[in-house]
């Protein structure tokens, strides 16, 4: 009967070879140690040797081909023996003496002979023992903890047994280790104070319906920050006599210039804002209109030389006001990269006390935020701050007619022992002109 | 032809008429000749069925064949006492056959098989024998040298009246541990023969490209001797280490001896073999020296071979590997929970444990 | 009981071995005539002469490797490493052969040597003198660490080890060498893979080894007495085979833990303590597992600089008032 040869394995690390030529032909004689065809392997081009003595009777893969280790290369036999193409192969199983990853002292034979079952297909072609699954794999057995929907609790894993031991609701224990971790003691001065009484009801219960608490009832350790912000804000809402200035501009001038400059000047990474316009006409109106540019400071009133603007982002626990110092002499580029650098250090936590005091001039963008419009509390010791809504398409009266337009709505909470309604009103007007002629703010 | 030519051939068929009658090869019956012979063609056919095997998929790694050196490790290997040791690098199934291994042993360790003379956990580098006296199979190049040296050592230390041969190729000689295992070996005047198989290639790279000067020789800077003898003359090999196996046992007198001689595949069959030599060169050589071939005329010529009996040594020798490959085929694999056996000598001998505490950490 | 020093009573496990088993013999660099270079090996050749006591040449991988292949013939060679830093010229030995010839030989094999010498910073010798790799080489299956902290531990372990029939790797401290502590007379040994808690308390589990023992067992002291916090402290005595189960128990009591170790802190050995507590005694933590280890750089010589490069009682105290926090 002739022998199939097959693809061999020439190097340690080869899946595949690459018949490169054959060195014998059809018919041709071929002895043991003959040299049948050169094979490129992944590391070189080795030479197939012929472990038979007889004729070559069929070649199955041709100058070229890309054959698999195991698969058809040739046939040898007698001469004039007839030989059938072998069907294609399946890939070698594993070894079939594969063992199971032995146990290690846990007894359980009937989970592990199903996790192999799971885990691996029966090899092709082969009939298995093992037991098929006849179902999806089961939910796990243990209940999920639940999952609080605002983060979890910081609790040390002695503390979590313990709790779970004494039947005490850890979300209702006061955590005094570091960061707010509940530790052991906390639950031993909570089983004797007894105050956490029982634990809310079992996960099962509260997630089949929508009746669980939204949130952990608790009580967060004001942050710094958050202390801060508190302080200022009350000062400022109690102390200065705030009133509202209202007004909404054309936006449409400004959108356009902006689409403009963005892509005429896109590849020197000009990527305008609405909000860096805003700024920049912020700062040129306080130009035109300086007594807004101005601090109340008891005895008189403080009128700034130069105009900086700061400008409100939203961080992790809070908000601060990075300032785009000088932003009277700057050119809108140059506002719009130093707020865009101003913002990501203020998100990242990284901004210098140099970076966000020392303003002269607030503003307030909700507009990204969905907001149509909206009054800020006055930053002290800025005598207005400006809250800018979201630009908005909406029908508007032009040359009698009605249009769609694009507008935005802009309102400047104003200190009165600073600013009158006289004041404010001329300075919103200078920034509605600079805004629905945003040229003007690259001059 | 010139006379000096003339001379050099009568000088060359003087030495090999000189080696076949050096005592230690005039002493051999018959007997013992055939089975010289026969243990040579057994390692080729036992290395020709395990490159099949590898081909076909069952030997995993690497391979690096005997084939072409054999008179070396048998040669040697005949000359041991039952004080003398031997110790190899990763070309080591000749060795191993040569000792009186068990072939079926030897295939199925190539296999991965629980069988195989190391349970399958060493594979085709790492055969060992202490029973016979044979201490591996080593990987790394030159590695084993020390431990050698530490066998002579160990033989000096227990008064023992045997040597150590610590194999290495040609390619071990410029490591550092050699070159220290040398030092110590002179210093202590310990019984052994750093043996250099010289097949020309330190894998693909030739001596002249590897090494500086002459191999043995640097046995002079120690105060050692050495030798130098060709390797495909089974008596040649045997005359030349006798020689400095007694110096050794006798006189606990160290040497280094280079053996030239020649493989016909490539450093490891997975590795190519035309990127450094020539097919003429290879094929020049099994005409001419291989040392089965050239045996095999010798005894026919002496008259205790004849055609019908190298048939029939050929015939058994292939038989045999071919036992060997099925023994190793139908053996199981070891199992996973195998692979933390023969780690700790207490591990494995829990009775005997003194120590407490973990040992593995998983 | 005999006060001596950790140098006399590894000198006294060494003699006395010699004295029991006529297959031990010491071998290394001027352990003979020269009496050792931190003094260890003195006497030992006056003793018992040349054939057990054997000066090398300054050759760690020749003859590390000729004790390995000695003690596949039976000999229980006691191979000096003058330093354990010079480990890395004689890597291949260590731990290609004697860690696997066993493994190899499935079983056929086993190599019963000891490699011992010092393995500590804070002498000022600058990055190749002062390794500690008891991690690198407790990585490695097949070889078994040890690293005790006083003379009778010492003594102890290292009768243990010249006993044993595995490949272990002994690390010594020269700042040890001149500790005194109780020893008794005669026979004793201590198994390998048994800790000792050397100091109980209930607070907080110290687990160390080796020299850090001493700073462990000072900041506990400062610890009782100027903070109210009671440490235990837990000394490993060996890395590999590892006492896990003292470790848990004390971990179990206190629900606190610091390791401290002269050790790079990247794959320590502290690291696979940590592993293996957070696996094993997860819900006793109170607290995350803390780590107090050298700074992790190479060793730098400056001396005073030095001093705060490795564990000391004040960086003991420190870590351990972070670690209750």
């Amino acid at each position: 009967m002739a022998e199939i040869i097959d693809m061999p394995k020439l190097s340690d690390t080869m899946t595949v070879g690459t018949l490169v030529k054959w060195l014998k032909k059809e018919g041709d004689p071929v002895k043991t140690g003959d040299m049948l065809a050169e094979v490129e392997t992944d590391k070189a081009t080795m030479e197939l040797e012929s472990f038979f003595d007889g004729t070559l009777l069929k070649i199955f893969a041709a100058n070229g081909a890309q054959v698999a280790i195991g698969e058809p290369l040739c046939a040898i036999g007698k001469p004039g023996e007839t030989v059938d193409a072998p069907a294609h192969k399946p890939a070698p199983a594993a070894p079939t003496a594969e063992p199971a990853p032995a146990d290690k002292g846990k007894p359980a034979a009937a989970t592990n002979a199903k996790n192999e079952a799971q885990s691996r297909p029966a090899p092709v072609g082969q009939v298995s023992d093992l037991p098929h699954p006849a179902a999806p794999a089961p939910a796990p057995a243990q209940p999920t903890p639940p999952s609080t929907s605002s983060g979890r609790i910081k609790i040390s894993p002695l503390a979590r047994k313990l709790a779970a031991e004494k039947n005490i609701d850890p979300s209702r224990v006061h955590g005094s280790g570091p960061g707010g971790r509940i530790v052991r003691a906390d639950i031993l001065a909570a089983e004797k104070s007894g105050a956490s009484g029982a634990a809310a009801p079992s996960s099962r219960l509260a997630g089949s319906g929508r009746t669980g608490p939204i949130q952990d009832d608790r009580i967060v350790p004001a942050s710094n920050m958050r202390a801060t912000i508190a302080k200022r804000l009350v000062e400022a809402k109690t102390t200065i006599p705030h009133f509202y200035l209202e007004i909404e501009v054309d936006a449409a001038p400004m959108l356009e210039l902006r689409a403009q400059l963005n892509t005429a000047l896109e590849a020197e990474g000009v990527k305008l804002s609405v909000n860096d316009f805003i700024l920049k006409a912020a700062a040129e109106a306080l130009r035109q209109v300086p007594a807004a540019n101005a601090s109340w400071e008891g005895a008189g009133i403080h009128y700034h030389g130069a105009a900086h603007v700061s400008f409100a982002v939203a961080i992790e626990d809070g908000l601060i006001t990075p300032v785009v110092r000088d932003t009277h002499a700057k050119s809108i580029f140059q506002v719009s990269t130093e707020a865009r650098s101003l913002g990501k250090l203020a998100k990242d936590k990284k901004l210098k006390p140099e970076q966000f005091t020392g303003g002269t001039f607030c503003v307030s963008n909700l507009g990204m935020m969905g907001i149509d419009r909206f009054s800020a509390v006055i930053n002290p010791p800025n005598a207005a701050i400006l809250a800018v809504g979201a630009t908005v398409k909406k029908p508007v009266v032009k040359d009698d007619r009605i249009v769609v337009g694009q507008r935005v709505s802009l309102t400047l909470s104003c200190d009165h022992r600073v600013v009158d309604g006289a004041v404010g009103a001329r300075y919103l007007a200078a920034l509605r002109q600079l805004l629905e002629a945003p040229a003007l703010l690259l001059i | 032809m010139s006379k000096k030519t003339t001379t050099t051939a009568d000088k060359k068929s003087d030495d090999a008429a000189g080696f076949r009658n050096s005592p230690v090869n005039a002493a051999l019956e018959s007997g013992q000749k055939i089975e010289l012979y026969r243990t040579m063609v057994r390692i080729r056919r036992f290395e020709e069925r395990s490159l099949r095997a590898y081909q076909a998929k069952k030997i995993g790694g690497f391979l690096h064949l005997y084939v072409g050196q054999e008179a070396v490790a048998v040669a040697a290997c005949s000359l041991m006492g039952p004080d003398d040791h031997v110790i190899t690098a990763y070309r080591d199934h000749g060795h191993a056959i040569a000792v009186g291994m068990d072939t079926k042993a030897l295939m199925a360790e190539l296999y991965g098989k629980a069988t195989g003379c190391s349970k399958g956990k060493g594979g085709s580098m790492h055969f060992f024998a202490p029973e016979k006296r044979y201490w591996g199979g080593h990987g790394i190049v030159g590695g084993q040298i020390p431990l050698g040296t530490g066998l002579a050592y160990a033989i000096k230390f227990k008064g023992a009246k045997g040597a150590a041969m610590a194999f290495m190729g040609d390619g071990a000689v410029n490591q550092g541990s050699v070159h220290e295992s040398y030092n110590l070996a002179a210093l202590w005047k310990l019984p052994i023969i750093f043996v250099i198989e010289n097949n020309g290639y330190s894998m693909g790279t030739s001596q002249a490209r590897s090494s500086a000067g002459d191999l043995a020789r640097r046995a002079e800077a120690y105060h050692m001797d050495w030798g130098l003898c060709e390797g495909h003359d089974i008596y040649e090999v045997r005359a030349t280490l006798d020689k400095h196996l007694r110096a050794a046992r006798e006189q606990s007198r160290p040497s280094i001896v280079e053996i030239r001689t020649y493989r016909y595949r490539g450093h490891s069959v997975a590795d190519p073999d035309t990127t450094y030599r020539t097919k003429q060169e290879v094929e020049e050589y099994r005409r001419t020296k291989d040392p089965i071939q050239v045996f095999q005329t010798q005894l026919i010529a002496e008259k205790v071979l004849n055609e019908s009996l190298v048939e029939e040594i050929d015939q058994a020798a292939r038989a045999e590997s071919d036992h060997a490959a099925e023994f190793a085929e139908a053996s199981p694999f070891p199992t996973v929970a195998d692979i933390q056996h023969d780690v700790y000598w207490e591990a494995d001998n829990p009775a005997d444990r003194k120590s407490a505490g973990r040992l593995f950490f998983d | 009981m005999p006060v001596i020093t950790y140098r006399e009573a590894i000198r006294h496990a060494l003699s006395e071995e010699l004295e029991r088993d006529a297959n031990v013999v010491i071998m290394g660099e001027e352990v003979a005539q020269f009496h050792g270079a931190y003094k260890v090996t003195e006497g030992l050749l006056a003793k018992f002469g040349p054939q057990r006591v054997l000066d090398t040449p300054i050759s760690e991988a020749g003859f590390t490797g000729l004790g390995i292949g000695a003690s596949m013939l039976g000999v229980r060679p006691v191979i000096e490493l003058m330093f354990w830093s010079f480990y890395s010229v004689a890597f291949d030995q260590i731990l290609n052969n004697a860690a696997n010839v066993r493994y190899m030989s499935g079983g056929l094999l086993h190599c019963p040597i000891v490699i011992r010498g010092p393995a500590n910073g804070g002498t000022n010798v600058g990055a190749t003198h002062s390794l500690t790799p008891e991690n690198v080489l407790a990585h490695t299956p097949g070889v078994k660490v040890v690293v005790p902290s006083t003379p009778y531990d010492a003594k102890g372990l290292l009768k243990s080890a010249i006993r044993d029939n595995d490949p272990v790797m002994f690390l010594e401290n020269t700042m040890l060498y001149g500790e005194k502590g109780d020893v008794p007379d005669g026979e004793y040994t201590i198994p390998l893979g048994s800790a000792e808690v050397k100091r109980t308390g209930t607070d907080l589990t110290i687990v160390t080894y080796g020299r850090s023992v001493l700073h462990s067992l000072k900041a506990a002291e400062l610890l009782e007495k100027e903070h109210d916090v009671s440490a235990e402290v837990v000394d490993l005595r060996s890395i590999r085979p590892l006492d896990i189960d003292t470790v848990i128990a004390s971990v179990a009591k206190t629900h606190h833990v610091l390791i401290v170790e002269e050790q790079q802190p990247f794959a320590s050995v502290g690291s696979q303590l940590t592993f293996m507590i957070q696996k094993e005694a997860f819900d006793e933590l109170d607290a995350p597992i803390n780590r107090l280890a050298n700074v992790d750089a190479p060793a730098i010589y400056s001396p005073p600089v030095e001093a705060e490069q490795l564990p000391n009682p004040q960086r003991v105290l420190k870590a351990a008032l972070e670690t209750i926090a």
